[in-house]
């Protein structure tokens, strides 16, 4: 049980880390973007968050991922020295965006067990084009930045170990020699070795390094055993160069020492060979230095704690484990229920019990709510990713659209967050797609130029309602209808269907097919898809329109799938459950209510509207003696604002029910209509929950 | 460690290779290998579940989880019989499918060799013997033993046929 929790990896960790980092970065870029600038904030947070990617990626040995992100990295430590009011930052964020996409996609193929094989060389040159025009383009007000730049931008194909002096840069004051060992069976020394590198790159010039190739596993060995050697030039004095390699993680010794020029050159000279720090006795020279560049301080201070204080209090927790907690708590409260409602205590004073039980129900209750409230996710992060579609949809099909987003704080399960993020993206698409006209039509049409897709999230009782409207040219009414009538789906006369219905035509599989995507201009491909995936989370989809104003759909979805209050009824020694949410009202007729058609369909009228009867009995041939409504009890249920009436014995009694799902090998006979799941009741029976969709229209059907 | 599990695995194989199950139905005796099977339990209030086939009684309850239940008496056409106290669910588990075999009463566990266990005999299709996988012979009894999948699977071709 045990083992089965615990073998979250290292690997699963970089995942999920990195997945975050990535999506927060998304973000970010997308309101730079839209604010036509960034920030410095914002490129400080960019920079940090490519830097951490890139650490752990290197860690892992993800070599290819860790060399975009620095890449990345380089290009947002130019922009960070105030080069960011001439960078175009369309281009950057084309950039910033492919990298994104490159990493996202290694990161699944790792998710997935394939090796990460993506080669992101293009992308890189590209970057390191883009740095070097920035660099060519600007006169630096310091000649610090550009060196560290050049630096950065030299270390990214990794073979260049050395950086290249800089011309017309007073030369650095001093030299160092540093010899840098490491605990033993810290592991990675190369990597940690590549760190420290990194940090003094941007601090210092003239750095090389023994063994030269640090990047390979093999140089390991060698630090292990002979330490790793340095040499660089610095503006820095003593005390601040040894202070930055203190902070080095897992090292074990440090020897500094400052030497001068000629020693530096003979050194570099005989790089390749392996040295061991001579016992001179120069002593460290003048310190005391500022660093010359605020920015570079900064960035260094940054790196020293890659993730802010802020997540201390968060756990990120196995689903598996959440959903094991969920049906335990789910077991708990029918086991509850069994020991309250023992039948062995029927008829028994028992005022004790019943305080003491009444004080574990309300623990339970407790308990329920916690669970549910830890599964619960607010939307945010799948409202935001819609704007990075509407950000590629618009480039793409050329057209001008912003995405509204209202109520993106409204949580939901888990689980149905993973069943809407698709759909929802597919609508977004569509809006985009077909809804939304081009620039020139819409300013023909006395639009605003800009197009409106508002994503809107709120809870309304036990369902969460999310809406997507566009306001671009609206469905076309005729054309549903003769498409529709084309492929025969309707069956009804023109003038019984409301506009409504007609809209909702295009949510019927086998409505739309790829041919009429380009031709048909309202909305299409894989609507039924959409309905059907909303459908299996217990939800529904409207669909409203209005011709030249826009389309609005909204997804009805039940805030939670697996507890729900349900009201127990009886028909014959058979236990059936209804959703309280759909139950509107339950009474018994009286002799006369209640009248028939010619063709036998049993109605009754209830305050001048007249509803349809099921008789529970007869549709599932199931043996009562309760046969007249005036002795049994009819209860209306409610669907897509569609009214049926049920007919049943008697009413059971309300309870919380966990939602099962029938076994397997029933499901596959597909015969049983109506069915949504079973439920464990208190006393151990099992009772059948009721699909009210599925009896208002398999049974209109039938 | 794996290995550890992979070898006690094997020998939890081995240890119910050639063991069967045996109840009966009416005369007749019949075994299904004891790998198939979870538990044996008493008869249980079925939840009846409507517009499935006959044979297919319903849903029970066993500790939380919910299992359907099929009487195999009506599985092969046999006459109902009223149930009794005798009456047992064996609870089987194929390829992650759990349900519940209604038979008349359990005998016992059986080892069967090898070379007492031969093929039923081949006649034209009309023969129905689909259920039976081979014929064990015991002493001088004989033992039908079934093919588990079958008895599940074959549901579906015959639904299939239905709605064609």
């Amino acid at each position: 049980m045990y083992d089965e929790y615990s073998n979250e990896t290292m690997l699963d960790i970089y995942v999920f880390e990195t997945e975050q980092l990535l999506e927060q970065l998304e973000q970010l870029m997308l309101n730079c973007e839209k604010e036509t600038g960034f920030t410095s904030e914002a490129i400080d947070e960019i920079f940090r968050i490519m830097h951490t990617i890139k650490g752990s990626s290197a860690m892992m040995m993800f070599n290819d991922i860790s060399n975009l992100a620095h890449s990345m990295e380089d290009l947002f430590y130019c922009l960070r020295n105030g080069k960011n009011e001439i960078a175009d930052n369309s281009f950057i964020s084309d950039l910033v965006f492919e990298g994104i996409d490159f990493i996202k996609e290694e990161i699944e193929k790792i998710k997935n067990g394939i090796s990460a094989d993506g080669n992101p060389t293009a992308l890189i040159e590209k970057i390191k084009i883009f740095i070097k025009d920035l660099q060519n383009d600007v006169q630096f007000p310091d000649p610090g930045i550009k060196k560290a730049i050049v630096e950065t931008t030299g270390s990214i194909a990794q073979d260049t170990y050395k950086s290249n002096p800089e011309d017309g840069r007073a030369p650095p004051k001093h030299a160092f020699k540093a010899v840098l060992h490491f605990e033993e069976g810290c592991e990675m020394e190369n990597i940690r070795a590549y760190s420290v590198v990194h940090n003094l790159k941007d601090i210092t010039s003239d750095l090389f390094h023994i063994p030269e190739n640090i990047i390979d596993n093999d140089s390991s060995k060698d630090i292990k055993q002979n330490g790793f050697h340095m040499c660089f030039t610095t503006d820095l004095g003593y005390g601040e160069i040894q202070e930055v390699l203190m902070q080095t993680i897992f090292l074990r010794e440090l020897i500094l020492e400052e030497i001068d020029k000629e020693e530096m050159e003979r050194i570099s000279k005989n790089k390749s060979k392996p040295y061991l720090v001579s016992e001179s006795d120069e002593k460290p020279g003048i310190h005391g230095e500022k660093l010359n560049n605020p920015g570079t301080q900064k960035s260094k201070t940054e790196r020293e704690t890659p993730l802010s204080s802020g997540h201390q209090n968060i756990l990120s927790v196995d689903v598996a484990k959440l959903d094991r907690l969920m049906d335990l708590v789910g077991e708990m409260v029918i086991a509850e229920a069994m020991v309250i409602q023992n039948p062995d205590l029927a008829g028994m004073e028992l005022t004790n019990f019943q305080k003491a039980a009444q004080r574990l129900d309300k623990i339970t209750k407790e308990i329920q709510d916690m669970v549910m409230s830890i599964r619960m996710v607010s939307l945010t992060a799948t409202f935001q990713k819609m704007n990075r579609i509407v950000r590629d949809m618009c480039k793409k099909l050329d057209k001008e659209a912003k995405l509204v987003i209202i109520g993106e704080e409204t949580e939901v399960d888990k689980n149905v967050i993973e069943h809407i993020s698709d759909p929802l993206m597919h609508l977004v698409r569509n809006a985009l797609d077909h809804g939304i006209e081009s620039a020139e039509e819409r300013e023909a049409a006395g639009k605003p130029r800009y197009g409106t897709i508002t994503l809107e999230a709120k809870s309304s009782g036990s369902d969460v309602l999310i809406t997507v409207r566009d306001d671009g040219k609206g469905l076309e009414r005729e054309k549903i209808l003769n498409k529709a009538r084309e492929k025969g789906l309707i069956s009804k006369s023109d003038s019984d269907l409301t506009d409504r219905e007609i809209y909702n035509l295009i949510l019927l599989p086998g409505f739309s097919t790829k041919d009429n995507v380009t031709e048909f201009s309202g909305r299409g491909v894989g609507m039924d898809v959409v309905a059907r995936n909303i459908e299996t989370i217990g939800g529904s989809v409207i669909v409203d329109s209005a011709p030249k104003s826009g389309t609005t759909i909204t997804l009805k979805i039940p805030l939670t799938l697996a507890i729900v209050d349900g009201m127990n009824i009886r028909v014959g020694k058979s236990l059936f459950t209804l959703p309280t949410i759909s139950i509107k009202e339950s009474f018994r007729p009286k002799a006369g209510d209640t009248f028939t058609d010619p063709e036998g369909n049993e109605m009754i009228m209830v305050r001048g509207n007249c509803y349809p009867i099921l008789r529970l009995h007869q549709y599932y041939n199931i043996v009562t003696n309760v046969t007249d409504f005036t002795e049994g009890i009819i209860i209306m249920v409610e669907h897509d604002e569609k009214t049926l009436c049920i007919f049943a014995d008697e009413l059971v009694g309300q309870q919380q029910i966990v939602v099962k799902s029938l076994p397997r090998y029933i499901r596959d006979f597909k015969k049983t209509k109506g069915l949504a799941g079973c439920t464990l009741l208190g006393d151990g029976n099992i009772s059948l929950i009721l699909d009210i969709g599925g009896l208002i229209y398999g049974w209109n059907d039938g | 460690m794996a290995d550890i599990i992979e070898n006690t695995a094997e020998l939890e194989e081995d240890t119910l290779k050639g063991r069967y199950l045996t109840f009966y139905i009416g005369n007749e005796s019949y075994g299904i290998e004891v790998r198939y099977v979870t538990e044996i339990i008493g008869m249980q209030a079925i939840t009846e579940i409507p517009e499935l086939p006959e044979y297919v009684k319903g849903i029970i309850n066993l500790r939380g989880k919910i299992i359907p239940v099929m009487d195999v008496r009506l599985r092969f056409r046999k006459e109902s019989k009223e149930y009794n106290d005798r009456t047992c669910i064996i609870v089987i588990d194929i390829r992650d499918i759990s349900i519940g075999l209604i038979v008349d009463t359990v005998s016992e566990v059986i080892t069967i060799p090898e070379q007492d266990i031969v093929e039923p005999p081949k006649m034209n299709k009309n023969f129905s013997n689909r259920y039976v996988k081979n014929i064990g012979k015991v002493g001088n009894d004989v033992k039908l033993l079934l093919d588990c999948e079958k008895l599940l699977t074959d549901d579906e071709i015959e639904n299939l046929s239905e709605v064609l």
